[in-house]
């Protein structure tokens, strides 16, 4: 493979080139030199541009809404950046973000578009109680790691499902996904509202506590779990992976161009299957510690749009593992000074929803002028 | 929910029918919105948004005007601005029309929420009811068959689709646009022109279905109207096959399967009821698997939509 990277060159530039808005994305290989660096560079402005003239589009909104843009903006900071309370929301909104993102970034590294991540990670808490309720006598690391591990594998195979009906039977990965998410809440809100559910409870469905011992506690000093340096890591680890290993190159040529992988004789099946399996895990991941580090148990309170949240954040990061750190600690801001708008200018929780949408939609909107200037051309 | 006491199990299948005809509407219009959009060769993901800003919209207008088929006529156009919103961001070159779905999904229920929470606790007046079961004494009976005048709208405009798409100038190129955009482009067709109109107008549609949500069942204006009936129409054109008048027919079975919850409620099976309101899921995903294959697209699948390739 090593020796073939040259041969493949060629094909993953005119790949690129001609790759839908799903799969494109960053070229900061140590390879591509110069003109991979002006890729990023154009990248990152092109997103940056997207959200200013998005910001600029919701302070219209909020403007003919009677309320002043300017008082807004520094409120949205304040809530979001601004002291060292409105950081920790941020971080802690940003972790499960993080993670649920990866659902759809992995995939699309293949050529996919799974937006499964709200149900890998609803059924990934679920089985986070499941397993940690099964080794309650455990010492309290085992514990832990049985049910992130317990937690991950529900996602994994949710979402390889997914990747493998695609391969064996030709179904549509979007709508699968979209039907799976549907499906893994009814078979949620079923479990914890009869069969696990804990019936000391009366006020909410909610189901049987995972032992107190196996939550995760928070990073020395601060008050976010250490939830967001899984995700961290997770995030960093893929990217070496996707950037520096035969697996990653691989899987970019396939998403790429299927058929220079073909020619290749790159085991498609199992490269769309594992991508898939991973983002899955990473959702399910996200679950469980929502489970073990926020919640204690599975309720409807793990029902947020955290899945929905990570197809904005993986799109925003142009579906790359290390831009999807800045960017969900970007989003999850957004998220977190939600409340502060409300109390401050009592505007409803949904404003901040309409910022994102605004958001992503102007990101699509931006790739339209990828290429266009002169400035970052090679 | 329509009382089966003192009916049992007859009762229950009185409800999945009265279920059918009164839940199968929003489905019914979002469907055939779809299917227009569909058929000239996009996806658009966004509809469950467009739904949430019709039934936003059609309540507001109603309350305030006194008038519900204002509010329907709001809904509508409120439906058309968000299809052409999306047709307009995938006019542009490089811009996955799928994501730009999501994208309006993720702002229109936003921007829903936060143009419709002035609204939420007034009543607005009410769509009339149509009796077809004036014949009966039994109350059960007659509450089963009560239907919406939008209900009959609904079917004509499902038969009306049928015969436009497949015998009119307009359905011709609508289609052209949806099998080969190449082949459009070589008789002197704008393909963006044409899906621009086809987004619009489904999106039209589906501002309706929202509007049958808040001004007729469950007829009020709250954040937990809608359960997904937007995202469930893609599955549902799938369903039918890109058919109109199939649309119809599937929409009444989707109905049905989502009152099959609440009816066996009445008669006292409550263990499994998310299960059932899964079903309409199930179901969709199983046909799907069913019929897709690796070697052809799904039949009657427009060739130039992402999904199908």
């Amino acid at each position: 493979m090593q020796a073939n990277r040259g041969a493949y060159r060629g094909a993953r530039r005119a790949a690129e080139n001609s790759a839908a808005s799903v799969n494109w994305q960053l070229t900061t290989d140590f390879w591509s030199g110069i003109a991979g660096a002006r890729d990023a560079l154009e990248a990152i402005c092109l997103s940056l541009g997207a959200i200013v003239v998005a910001l600029l589009l919701f302070g219209g909104f909020v403007a003919l809404d009677g309320k002043n843009p300017l008082a807004v903006y520094s409120v949205l900071y304040l809530g979001a950046f601004g002291t060292r309370f409105s950081i920790e929301g941020t971080l802690t909104q940003a972790s499960p973000i993080i993670l649920t993102a990866l659902c759809t970034a992995l995939p699309a590294r293949v050529g996919l578009l799974v937006i499964g991540g709200e149900g890998a990670l609803v059924l990934g808490g679920l089985c986070a109680v499941l397993t940690g309720v099964a080794v309650a006598k455990a010492p309290a690391f085992i514990g832990t790691l049985v049910a992130l591990l317990g937690g991950t594998c529900a996602g994994a195979l949710w979402i390889a499902s997914v990747g493998a009906l695609k391969r064996l039977r030709g179904v549509n990965e979007t709508i699968t996904s979209l039907l799976l998410n549907y499906i893994a809440i009814a078979l949620f809100n079923h479990l914890i509202s009869g069969p696990i559910r804990d019936f000391s409870i009366t006020l909410k469905a909610q189901s049987w506590s995972v032992p107190q011992a196996f939550g995760i506690g928070a990073i020395p000093g601060w008050s976010v779990h250490w939830g967001l340096v899984i995700g961290v890591c997770a995030c960093i680890a893929l990217f070496v992976v996707i950037r520096h290993t035969t697996l990653g190159f691989s899987m970019d040529v396939l998403g790429g161009n299927r058929r220079a992988a073909q020619v290749a004789g790159l085991p498609i099946g199992r490269l769309v299957i594992l991508a898939c399996a991973i983002g899955g895990g990473a959702a399910g991941l996200a679950g469980a510690i929502e489970v073990l580090a926020v919640h204690g148990a599975a309720s409807e309170s793990l029902i947020v749009g955290f899945g929905y949240t990570g197809i904005l954040v993986a799109f925003l990061a142009r579906q790359n593992p290390l831009a999807i750190v800045p960017v969900a600690l970007l989003v999850g801001g957004i998220s977190a000074s939600g409340g502060l708008l409300q109390r401050r200018f009592d505007m409803p929780d949904a404003t901040t929803q309409v910022l994102q949408g605004l958001i992503f939609l102007c990101v699509l909107a931006s790739n339209a002028l990828a290429g266009r200037f002169r400035w970052f051309a090679r | 929910m329509i009382p089966a006491s003192g009916i049992g199990w007859y009762g229950v299948a009185l409800a999945i029918v009265g279920g059918a005809l009164r839940v199968s509407t929003p489905y019914l219009f979002v469907s055939l919105g779809e299917v227009l959009t569909e058929r000239s060769g996009r996806v658009n993901l966004g509809l469950e948004g467009t739904l949430l800003m019709g039934a936003m919209s059609g309540f507001a207008i109603g309350s305030m005007s006194g008038s519900p088929w204002l509010g329907v006529l709001g809904a509508a156009a409120t439906g058309a601005l968000m299809g052409l919103l999306h047709a307009g961001i995938c006019n542009l070159p490089r811009v996955n029309d799928i994501a730009v779905g999501i994208a309006l999904f993720i702002f229109g229920i936003g921007l829903a929420f936060y143009l419709g929470k002035p609204f939420i606790a007034p009543r607005a007046a009410m769509l009339p009811a149509l009796s077809l079961a004036a014949w009966s004494s039994e109350p059960a009976v007659r509450a089963a068959f009560e239907i919406s005048p939008l209900l009959l709208i609904g079917i004509v405009l499902a038969i009306v689709l049928q015969w436009a798409i497949f015998n009119t100038r307009f359905g011709l190129f609508l289609r052209m646009a949806g099998e080969s955009a190449d082949a459009a482009r070589a008789l002197g067709r704008s393909v963006n022109a044409i899906r621009t109109i086809a987004t619009t107008v489904g999106g039209a549609f589906a501002g309706v279905g929202g509007a049958f949500l808040s001004l007729y069942y469950p007829g009020n204006w709250n954040e937990g109207l809608s359960s997904g009936q937007g995202l469930m129409a893609i599955a549902l054109v799938i369903f039918a096959r890109w058919s109109p008048l199939r649309c119809l027919w599937a929409s009444l079975l989707f109905g049905g399967a989502s009152a099959l919850g609440p009816a066996l409620q009445t008669v006292g099976v409550t263990s499994g009821y998310y299960l059932y309101s899964a079903a309409p899921y199930v179901l969709t995903l199983a046909l799907l698997i069913y019929s897709s294959s690796t070697r052809h697209t799904l039949a009657g699948a427009p060739s130039e939509l992402s999904i199908s390739r």
